[in-house]
């Protein structure tokens, strides 16, 4: 950039121009435009790949289900880990407890019964009690147990295994 | 016949040194019990019993062979046989098979008696074997039929959650099928004999045999144990209740309910078969080549356009899941972030089994709530999936835009180089 | 200056100022006078081959992109087989530009050994490697080796399914080299099977190991061609030829071939992206289409095609024993060549050439057209 300019005004003072001269900026314009261009375009990539993203862990083990107080007590809710749900319930004492909401008989997603008080898989109505244990209907296996941290404001859940 | 105090005694002595004199047979302890000393002595059959009773469950808790056949085996110790098997004191000997059951339940139909081994120990058996078949039978004089040993076994009886019982959920079937599969023995009696090769392959005995799943049901669950029989038409659904409950719920309201009840059909058998009970397929509903309502339904009736509907409704929304699918799978393998579109797909798989289930009550309407809510989840991971798709393009389209520059600047290089080419010339070497 | 101004080169002088003052700012710290010497007096020849002194500079460019992304891609990637291909699928989805960066990381692989082969067979046709410049043609067959490695390392660590089997395929051929074949094997694989451990093990190679070599061959292999200059082939030797200055005419047009090599290389990731995969099982059957990358085809082609038993040996084996035996003699081809060392090209050798280099390229057409499990 800086030698055209040198130019133009050598242009100006030397009032001679040579056919050479445009010819040449024209060259610096496509060469200087071209790999600022290019430099750009490779570096823009670069730059955004190093910093961090928003999710920060290939392997998510552990996710943010809540917030404190958005769940009242005797309810559950229904959160992604992944592309797969899990349920975290605030049983009636106040203690939060969680679990895989995928039910083990046919891989429905599990709901929280306020009136059963328990887990209840609506498909062919299985029951869980409170520890994951299957308890009724034709659920095979007990639901995979989650641990339950309150960090701050955020109830994080965690998978144990 | 029953003798508590002397029980207890013995029981008593026992409780401290049985376990001991069966494991050591020729030790000191063993001089206490003539049965033992006895029959190991003279061997061969009669040292069956002795060496059977290793690990018996009733051994372990401390009982001894007097407990259930009686007599005094303090008193031959000194070789007198007789006084030891001594009728006036209560021996029995080898029971007569027909009174097996009244045998056993001396103690296990007494709830004070088992309630000190477990307190929560049924106490009916003896009862409900009366109302079996095995039990009808008996007391008819049949003595081919069941009775407590011909399932639990003799000396060497295992706790039933003993994985070595002979009656723990995993070798039920056998023992059942050792009589039941025996076409021979059950010639006499107007019953099939190939419930077991039927139960082996139906969708419960797969689960249950093949893959020990505890939860899948063997013969006693559907058809009771000490109480064994046949269950009547009108209790299928209540019997397959137990685990579906749903299903059966909706049959009980459905049309079906009623319908069967008049034809005397055997409820949720009456589709799906009973020992063979297979895995369902969404074939059995409809108006195709293996569909079951054709079995009683007529083209232009009402049921069958409900068939029907109900069949295409289901896999409508397996159609449109199966491409969502591909669509998503497609992304995904490409490394796309489409893990909301699989959270969709999944609540529409519980849509589509909740469907399923649907079927049991008859009503397209119904089925037709639950399969448009899982057609309106499929349509939203379609459209996830596209965009993901779109995605991989419009990068392309990204990569070409700086393709473009990559060339601009090639150009600008290469005219350089021509201008170098004049400043610097190639010259001639010799 | 100004007077510069109305001639042409003049022009030059002046738009050079820049450079020029850097250079004197270097030339007052430090004793330059040897490299600009250097770069002054260095000339390459032109003629009709001329075209095939690029490629080397092509294989550099792309080793260079490989260096840069896969810095980049280690700071996320993660070298277990619970998290590997996790971490590959996060550097897709969530990293920014993840998905380009691996792309281009995986094409650029590829390239580089096209380029790198390329590279050898010029060099091998115009007798390049004869005398003074053997052990450059020597670090040369080892880059090639290395990269070769390279390719065969990096391509399990997105552990899935497809690099998986073709590692499991891969590996077990050394198992039939005699004597040690049982301890490459294990050595390879971290133990009997290929697992997690094969994994981190050839992260290791693919990050640490190989480049720690690859870096030291490089350098001694540019420091020999800047040292020794282009070599004419023989036809051309002892003749009046044109020739153009090293600095910059040949550097510019070196330049340009790299950002031709870029656009190919970016052409090809857009309309090709590299895909993810399905993430591998190790207790799942082989699934159909499994195959190595596409330099290594050719050998397994031939190993098929060997009958089980030859004579009183082992098919694998003695195809194994081949390709090492055409590998020494690879690298001692400058000394076995003894006629161009004397100065004139056999006819020979470039037979032998040709039907190497048709060999192989049959040998991968056929593996692709003939659907087949390895």
């Amino acid at each position: 950039m800086d030698s055209q300019q040198n130019h133009s005004t050598s242009d100006a003072k030397g009032g001679k121009p040579s056919p050479e001269i445009p010819r040449r900026r024209f060259v610096n314009l496509i060469l200087g435009g071209g790999l600022l261009t290019t430099f750009a375009s490779a570096l823009l990539p670069v730059i955004r790949f190093v910093i961090p993203p928003k999710v920060k862990e290939a392997v998510q083990n552990s996710v943010v289900a809540a917030k404190v107080g958005e769940i009242p007590l005797n309810t559950g809710k229904v959160f992604r880990f992944g592309s797969k749900p899990g349920i975290l319930i605030r049983k009636e004492t106040g203690e939060y407890i969680a679990f895989s909401a995928i039910c083990t008989h046919l891989d429905c997603t599990v709901q929280y019964r306020a009136d059963f008080k328990h887990i209840w898989c609506a498909c062919h109505n299985g029951h869980f009690d409170l520890t994951g244990k299957n308890i009724a209907g034709p659920p095979p296996r007990p639901l995979e147990h989650y641990s339950v941290v309150i960090s701050g404001e955020d109830i994080v859940v965690t998978k144990t295994a | 016949m029953r003798f508590p105090e002397q029980k207890l005694i013995v029981s008593l002595v026992f409780l401290a040194t049985a376990t001991v004199a069966f494991c050591q047979e020729q030790g000191p302890a063993s001089q206490v019990n003539s049965c033992i000393s006895c029959h190991l002595e003279i061997g061969d059959e009669l040292a069956v019993p002795i060496e059977g009773m290793k690990g018996d469950v009733h051994a372990t808790k401390g009982l001894s062979c007097a407990d259930c056949h009686g007599g005094d085996p303090t008193a031959g110790l000194d070789g007198d046989s007789d006084a030891a098997m001594d009728p006036a004191k209560g021996y029995v000997g080898i029971p007569d098979r027909m009174k097996i059951p009244e045998f056993c339940g001396r103690c296990h139909s007494d709830p004070v008696y088992m309630r000190g081994f477990n307190p929560r120990a049924a106490t009916d058996q003896l009862d409900r074997y009366k109302t079996s078949r095995h039990g009808q039978l008996l007391r008819k004089g049949d003595r081919k039929v069941a009775t407590c040993t011909d399932c639990h076994g003799v000396h060497g009886i295992q706790n039933a959650r003993d994985s070595r019982s002979s009656v723990y959920p995993l070798n039920i079937p056998e023992t059942c099928g050792r009589c039941h599969a025996d076409s021979e023995y059950m010639q006499p009696y107007d019953v099939a004999t190939d419930q077991l090769d039927d139960y082996r392959k139906s969708v419960h005995g797969m689960a249950l045999l093949e893959r020990g799943d505890q939860a899948a049901p063997a013969c006693n669950d559907c058809h009771g144990n000490h109480g064994a029989s046949p269950p009547g038409a009108p209790s299928v659904a209540f019997i397959c209740g137990q685990c579906h409950l749903n299903n059966s719920e909706m049959f009980l309201s459905s049309p079906h309910k009623t319908a069967f009840d008049e034809l005397e059909l055997p409820e949720c058998e009456a589709c799906h078969g009973n020992h063979a009970i297979e895995h369902p397929t969404d074939e059995m509903i409809g108006v195709g080549e293996s569909s079951i309502c054709l079995d009683c339904h007529e083209e232009g009736s009402k049921a069958y356009d409900t068939a029907a509907l109900i069949h295409d409704q289901i896999s409508g929304l397996k159609e449109r899941m199966f491409y969502a699918d591909s669509l998503v799978s497609q992304a995904e393998r490409a490394g796309m972030e489409v893990s909301e579109a699989l959270f969709q797909l999944k609540d529409a798989d519980d849509a589509l089994i909740k469907a399923r289930t649907m079927v049991h009550s008859l009503s397209g309407d119904e089925t037709s709530i639950i399969t448009e809510e899982g057609l309106g989840l499929v349509e939203q991971a379609v459209l996830a999936g596209k965009s993901a798709l779109e995605e991989i393009q419009f990068r392309r389209k990204g990569l070409a835009v700086s393709l473009l520059f990559i060339l601009i600047l090639a150009l600008g290089v290469y005219l350089k180089i021509k201008e170098l080419d004049q400043k610097h010339p190639i010259r001639e070497v010799k | 200056m100004n007077t510069g101004a109305v001639r042409p080169k003049g022009q030059t002088e002046n738009s050079d100022m820049n450079t020029s003052r850097s250079l004197a700012w270097l030339r007052e710290r430090y004793d330059i006078s040897g490299l600009e010497l250097f770069f002054k007096k260095k000339e390459v020849p032109i003629h009709s081959h001329s075209l095939w002194y690029y490629f080397g500079g092509i294989t550099l460019f792309f080793f260079v992109v490989q260096v840069i992304t896969g810095i980049m891609l280690l700071l996320y990637y993660r070298p277990t087989a619970e998290a590997a291909f996790e971490s590959v699928q996060f550097i897709m989805t969530e990293v920014r530009f993840g998905w380009l960066i691996r792309s281009i990381h995986s094409w650029s692989a590829n390239l580089m050994v096209l380029a790198a082969f390329i590279h050898l067979f010029s060099v091998f046709f115009m007798r390049s490697y004869r005398r003074p410049r053997e052990l450059t043609w020597i670090s040369g067959v080892f880059l090639l080796l290395l990269s070769l490695g390279f390719g065969f390392s990096g391509y399990l660590l997105p552990w899935n399914e497809l690099a998986f089997f073709a590692t499991k395929v891969g590996t077990e051929i050394v198992a039939v080299v005699p004597f040690v074949g049982e301890f490459l094997l294990k050595f390879l694989r971290g133990g009997e099977e290929v697992t997690g451990a094969t994994l981190t093990r050839f992260f290791g190679f693919h990050v640490a190991v190989l480049p720690m070599i690859c870096t030291f061959l490089l350098a001694f292999h540019l420091l020999a061609v800047q040292k020794q200059g282009m070599s004419v082939p023989i036809a051309m030797e002892n003749k009046p030829m044109r020739v153009m200055p090293f600095f910059p005419n040949f550097l510019m047009r070196d330049f340009l071939g790299w950002i031709l090599a870029l656009g190919v290389l970016v052409a090809i990731a857009a309309l090709f992206p590299w895909e993810l995969g399905v993430k591998a099982d190790p207790f799942a059957p082989a699934p159909a289409g499994i195959t190595p990358e596409w330099y290594f085809v050719f050998m397994f082609q031939t190993l098929k095609f060997i009958p089980a038993k030859i004579w009183f040996m082992e098919g694998e084996v003695l195809g194994v024993l081949a390709f090492a035996i055409a590998g020494v003699l690879l690298i001692l081809v400058p000394f076995l060549d003894k006629k161009s060392n004397a100065g004139q090209p056999g006819k020979a050798l470039s037979v032998i050439g040709v039907l190497v280099l048709v060999y192989i390229i049959v040998m991968t057409i056929i593996s692709y057209v003939m659907p087949q499990t390895f």
